[in-house]
């Protein structure tokens, strides 16, 4: 299906999430001639929006309007149309067109798939209505729709389970509970997050969550969710037998990259549709995946950065661009009010049982005030951390991991912010001679004592020959402490 | 008992406050040579013509001064004084003394020659943030009015520019601070983004103290835990180049966590949606990522402002290290949006304000040195504006020239083709100040001609045909505006030495020569009065400014627009000089640096300044307890990247980027980060970081990166003889060391670089 070259390529991008806005915005930037017809299909009705956001809006800190991405005024100035509320049924290869399910063809000569993926939910007894839909009183959490049917029947709900102690699962279980919901947290493994903690950190998380509201069980499987609970409630039924209230269960057992159009298509699919350093399709040039249903080099990622370098590679490649994906280190930040948790790389390793050449890990726990920290590291280089209940060094250490920089000498500076340099404070009385205590004239302990050797009994005195206090007068206590240790004169205060 | 300094200290008799002479003793009432605090000072002349400083109470100082203020006098005595005008045939010869006439007629005659076969633009002129008002206002109505060209522009296009642009796109008006120096000392919660004070200007601190010491919040962005975060109660160590991104992630957290100011957003503010939709990008944990600031620092940073604007008022300022990034503007507007977001312009002791670096920093881009800018702040693409200059000027507003390129563009375009073949440069040592620094010294070196007028024999005034020697601070009358907006006044204490002539008389003299003498005149307070008209109606308006009114009042703040009006000490109570007077939100995105680190450029390079020393040190080098106390460029390195590099304290190393290199000596310091050295710009030639620094442009302001980029380092190995090289390499040989004091050998005319 050639068509003539002085034709606008057109691009088609299916999905309207976090990848395919991105890549959009991408792209125009780098198409600043507009050489590119573009075309957005998305599924959802919505307005593209800020998924990492959804927290803070469960939690009431944002409205759904302010975590909007992009305006739809900005497609109109930059020419790309966008149509939501559209779904796409078949990609057509052969003849590079997308059937929509209104059986409409679009025609693509570049065809971007950002479907992003879907929840999953787990075999459990009364989750879905004979219908096939989710029971009125079960929700996902993955979708500012999902956020919104929530918040919808806030008030009516007292008692809430949540299946998964994952990152989604935790930061819907704190918003709940900061909107004064009793919630729990169902999660089947021996700690949360098991895929980024240790156990000992899980353990400590579980006390941090616990002070703010949410009750967690570990090792449970949830096998029935049921009515005739007392007064007419609903409740869960747990694998040991237990019964929890529940108003609400929230669903957040993992997610499946959407990858059936792909399939479908016949083009690679493992985890997800694979591709190569360019974000192209291994089976077909003229298909693309980014996002969360994108697998490079045998990974699928699950978070927002790195869907955003990979919508900025492809923009960059349809452009003519030099850029190419070469992976991207994962760094998980919970975004849960008043929990401060990052966690990066390898963290469930042992140093004294894994007893490697060139292996160090590092740790601090203090459960009590809900801190445990962890830094692996291997060869010099962070190769994984857990820093759990905000230490100041967080950033740094985040930084060495990305960056794969050098460690510093004194490892303590990956944990204690400051300790390397604290030391005790010297009385000033005690202050060596070279050491400059008036900072601004360039005066030394040891002028200030000839001064009072020479007779000067004031540190106004002291001010007159030597000028020091003179600048910014921050070292006043400090001249004055050095003449009271010198004189018997009482010092003004 | 701590509690707010106020100059206790000093002897009674200096702290009569707006005495500007004390009878029968010599003493003048003055201030500082160097920076835009213009601590206030008195100078006594003794019989036999030596002056001494003395502190003198005022708000901005509280009658504090640094090392460099108490021996400011001794540059006035200086024996590299140049007292003579200096020419010479060709850039290699030696410097013959001339007089005044001949060195004038030289100089009148290479104008026109240029002119003539190259058009009027081939004349360029350079000036300086230093420089008072008067002569500020008389170099642009020169190179208006008698050269007709189109290329002059100053030394503050690396200094305050990036604030300005962003300054004006929100306020619509550029004044540092926005209320008298006294209000930050009545404040809640400053946060300083790239700024040093303790090290600059440090009886500023003085007002941060009083801050601290009442409990309130003192919060210091910088890549380097410096002396003045030694006094902060927050340090947020920024990497270099992603201030944006942390100026993006604070407003985010501010709408995130409920501190905005909705009320005020609504009716005092447009474009806050747009605003916050780019800042929603910016989530605390992805801006912890990017700057290497935590979370945790990031929201106490907002709360504790948010708390300062509940309570006694909250204030947010830039210098440099935030400004001087070819993102400066939008970071600077960033940081103004978060402002407006937490309600604070126009409150009491509230608000955003830039901390300007130069003497006259302020005056010094109002009146029209500016490449784009007539007296007044008037745009010079403005028809209006040209129209009302031009009247006062009385010449015809089309023979005034448009708009020219910024400073960094100007030098790049100078003897290239179609570029200037002549420069005048006043006030500004542009071979050790501009990026880039050995291209710098080419474009010098292609011109036809080269005019410096200068107190000494600086970097660049050692590259010149004609050498100008020209009256200092003390020897002269003014104005000065202050980082306040305050206008003040210079005064002199003592005769110049004979030989010597203000740039006023200079400027005089060479436009009769050109056949506009009539339009000039060679007296301050005329030339001020004159600036005056032309600034009244503009947004800097000044019109109501006079010398005995600055005397009278201890300084005016401007604008003022007549005689009778007040000054206006505290800007935005009623409303914003915008057409609607609302605040504008910008919205902006953050971008990395122009050049990150490589394989080959392992670190970044960030510059600044050392308390000692004065911009290029032209000056303070030559002041010998300044030389003393600090000899040489220092690089600060933290010790793991010393103890990767193989340098230790004290070794020589050569810091080498894409563009250049520059050698200093290592201070090992753990108040640094592992990623980033520190090297500061007050020294020329080899040891001058500016030929290492990146010339990559911020695309409103035109300001220069000079605050990152990557480079490598290089121990120098120093010989037997005591020349050096680099390991394994058998570069140049140098001798960085001998070539810290300045030399006064300019009669061979030795090259600086």
């Amino acid at each position: 299906m050639s068509r003539p070259t002085d034709v606008a390529p057109r691009i088609v991008v299916v999905g309207h999430g976090m990848a395919g806005a991105r890549f959009v915005q991408e792209l125009r930037a780098r198409d600043l001639s507009r050489r590119f017809e573009v075309t957005v299909l998305g599924a959802e009705p919505e307005a593209a929006y800020n998924r990492v956001l959804l927290s803070s809006v469960l939690a009431g800190s944002l409205t759904p309007a302010e975590i909007e991405t992009v305006p739809s005024a900005w497609y109109a100035a930059e020419d790309v149309e966008l149509r939501t509320g559209v779904e796409v049924a078949a990609i057509d290869r052969r003849h590079r067109r997308v059937l929509t399910t209104a059986g409409e063809h679009v025609p693509y000569d570049h065809l971007v798939l950002a479907t992003g993926s879907r929840p999953w939910v787990p075999p459990i007894d009364g989750l879905v209505a004979d219908d096939g839909e989710l029971d009125r009183d079960v929700v996902v959490f993955r979708t500012l729709g999902d956020c919104r049917t929530m918040l919808a029947r806030l008030d009516r709900v007292r008692y809430a389970v949540v299946l998964g102690g994952g990152l989604l699962g935790l930061e819907a279980a704190r918003g709940l509970a900061g909107r004064g919901v009793d919630v729990e947290v169902v999660h089947p493994a021996d700690r949360l997050m098991e895929r980024q903690l240790d156990l000992d950190a899980g353990r400590v998380l579980a006390r941090t969550l616990r002070s703010l509201g949410v009750r967690t069980r570990l090792n449970a499987q949830a096998v029935r969710f049921t009515d005739g609970w007392g007064g007419g409630g609903r409740g869960m039924r747990l694998d040991d037998g237990t019964r929890l209230p529940a108003d609400l269960v929230v669903v957040a057992c993992g997610v499946r990259p959407n990858t059936g159009l792909a399939a479908a298509a016949r083009l690679e699919v493992e985890r997800a549709i694979v591709v190569d350093d360019t974000m192209t399709s291994v089976t077909d040039p003229a298909i693309h995946a980014i996002g969360e249903c994108a697998q490079y080099d045998g990974q699928v990622y699950g978070l927002v950065a790195p869907a955003w370098e990979q919508a900025a590679v492809l923009a960059d490649v349809l452009t003519g661009g030099p850029e190419r994906y070469r992976g991207s280190p994962v760094v998980t930040r919970l975004k849960a009010a008043d929990v401060d948790l990052a966690a990066m790389g390898e963290t469930d390793v042992d140093e004294l049982s894994d007893d490697e050449e060139g292996l160090e890990v590092l740790r601090f726990a203090d459960p009590a005030r809900g801190t445990y920290q962890k830094v692996v590291i291997r060869d010099e280089r962070v190769t994984g951390a857990i820093m759990l209940g905000g230490p100041e060094t967080v950033g740094a250490v985040t930084q060495l991991f990305d960056r794969a920089a050098p460690v510093p000498a004194d490892r303590r500076a990956l944990i204690f912010p400051g300790v390397v340099d604290a030391g005790a404070a010297l009385d000033p009385a005690d202050l060596p001679d070279d050491h400059t205590v008036c900072r601004c004239n360039g005066v030394t302990a040891g002028r200030v004592r000839a001064a009072c050797e020479a007779g000067a009994d004031t540190v106004a005195e002291i001010a007159a020959t030597t000028r020091a206090t003179t600048g910014c007068g921050g070292c006043r206590s400090d001249v004055a402490a050095l003449l009271a240790s010198r004189s018997t004169v009482e010092v003004p205060a | 008992m701590r509690g707010i300094y106020r100059g206790r200290n000093v002897p009674e008799s200096a702290r009569k406050p707006q005495l500007h002479t004390v009878a029968g003793m010599g003493t003048t009432a003055t201030h500082c040579a160097y920076c835009a605090l213009q601590c206030a000072m008195t100078l006594t002349a003794d019989a036999g013509g030596r002056v001494t400083v003395g502190p003198r109470d005022f708000p901005t100082n509280r009658g504090g001064l640094c090392q460099k203020g108490w021996t400011a006098a001794d540059l006035l005595g200086s024996p590299e004084r140049l007292t003579t005008p200096l020419l010479r045939d060709g850039r290699s010869g030696p410097f013959r003394e001339a007089t005044w006439d001949e060195a004038l007629e030289i100089v009148a005659g290479r104008i026109r020659d240029t002119q003539r076969a190259h058009g009027r633009d081939a004349v360029a002129v350079l000036g300086g943030g230093g420089l008072t008002n008067e002569k500020a206002y008389q170099l642009g109505k020169f190179a208006r009015v008698a050269l007709r060209t189109k290329n002059i522009d100053y030394n503050g296009r690396y200094c305050m520019s990036s604030a300005a642009a962003a300054s004006n796109r929100a306020f619509g008006i550029d004044r540092g601070l926005p209320f008298p120096l006294p209000d930050l000392a009545e404040t809640g919660a400053v946060l300083i983004a790239g700024g040093n004070v303790a090290e600059t200007m440090p009886p500023f601190v003085q007002h941060l103290a009083a801050v601290v010491d009442r409990g309130g919040s003192l919060i210091i962005a910088d890549p380097r835990r410096t002396a003045t975060v030694e006094r902060a109660t927050l340090h947020l160590p920024v990497m270099p180049g992603t201030d944006l991104a942390l100026a993006l992630g604070l407003l985010h957290i501010a709408v995130a966590d409920g501190h905005a100011d909705r009320a005020y957003i609504q009716d005092r503010t447009t474009g806050f949606e747009e605003t916050w939709r780019a800042a929603a990008q910016w989530w605390p944990e992805r801006v912890e990522r990017v700057t290497g600031v935590s979370v945790l620092a990031q929201r106490a940073t907002v709360a504790q402002l948010a708390a300062g604007a509940r309570g006694r008022g909250a204030v947010v300022l830039t210098a440099r290290g935030a400004e001087q990034q070819s993102k400066g503007t939008d970071t600077v507007t960033a940081l103004i949006n978060l402002t407006l977001a937490l309600g604070l312009p126009g409150k009491p002791h509230s608000g955003f304000g830039c901390i300007t670096g130069q003497g006259n920093g302020q005056g010094g881009r109002e009146h029209g040195q500016k490449a784009d800018q007539l007296p007044g702040y008037r745009k010079i693409d403005d028809p209006a504006a040209r129209a009302h200059v031009a009247g006062v000027w009385g010449v015809d507003p089309d023979e005034l020239p448009g708009p020219g390129p910024s400073a960094y563009e100007l030098i790049e375009s100078l003897g290239a083709d179609g570029g200037p073949r002549t420069l005048l440069v006043h006030g500004t040592n542009l071979a050790v100040s501009s990026p880039r620094g050995r291209r710098v010294v080419e474009r010098l070196a292609a011109l036809d001609t080269l005019v410096v007028c200068d107190v000494v024999m600086s970097e660049t005034a050692a590259l010149a045909d004609v050498v100008l020697p020209v009256t200092q601070w003390a020897e002269e009358d003014g104005t000065m505006t202050n980082l306040e907006g305050r206008v003040i006044r210079r005064r002199r204490a003592v005769a110049p030495p004979p030989g010597v002539r203000s740039e006023l008389e200079m400027l005089t003299a060479l436009a009769d020569r050109l056949g506009r003498g009539d339009r000039f005149s060679a007296d301050p307070e005329t030339v001020f009065d004159e600036l005056r008209r032309a600034s009244a109606g503009g947004i800097a308006d000044y019109a109501g400014i006079s010398w005995d009114r600055i005397d009278a009042e201890g300084g005016v703040f401007w604008p003022c627009p007549s005689d009778t009006h007040p000054g206006t000490p505290r800007l935005f109570a009623d409303g914003f000089p915008t057409p609607d007077g609302r605040a504008r939100f910008v919205a902006v995105e953050h971008r990395p640096p122009a050049e990150d680190v490589d394989a080959d450029h392992p670190v970044y390079l960030t510059t600044g300044r050392v308390l000692q020393q004065y911009q290029s040190g032209a000056q303070t080098r030559r002041v010998p307890a300044l030389a003393a106390a600090v000899t040489e460029p220092h690089v600060e390195i933290h010790p793991d990247l010393a103890g990767r590099s193989g340098l230790a304290d004290g070794d020589l190393v050569r810091v080498v980027s894409r563009r250049g290199d520059a050698v200093g000596r290592v201070r090992l310091t753990t108040t640094i980060r592992p990623d980033t050295v520190f090297m500061p710009f007050h020294w020329g030639g080899e040891q001058a970081v500016n030929r290492v620094t990146n010339p990559a442009l911020d695309p409103i302001s035109r300001m220069p990166e000079f605050k990152v980029c990557a480079v490598r380092l290089e121990r120098v190995v120093v010989s037997q003889g005591g020349s050096c090289g680099t390991d394994g390499d058998t570069g140049p040989e140098v001798s960085p060391s001998r070539r810290s004091r300045p030399t006064a050998d300019w009669s061979e005319g030795g090259s600086a670089a």
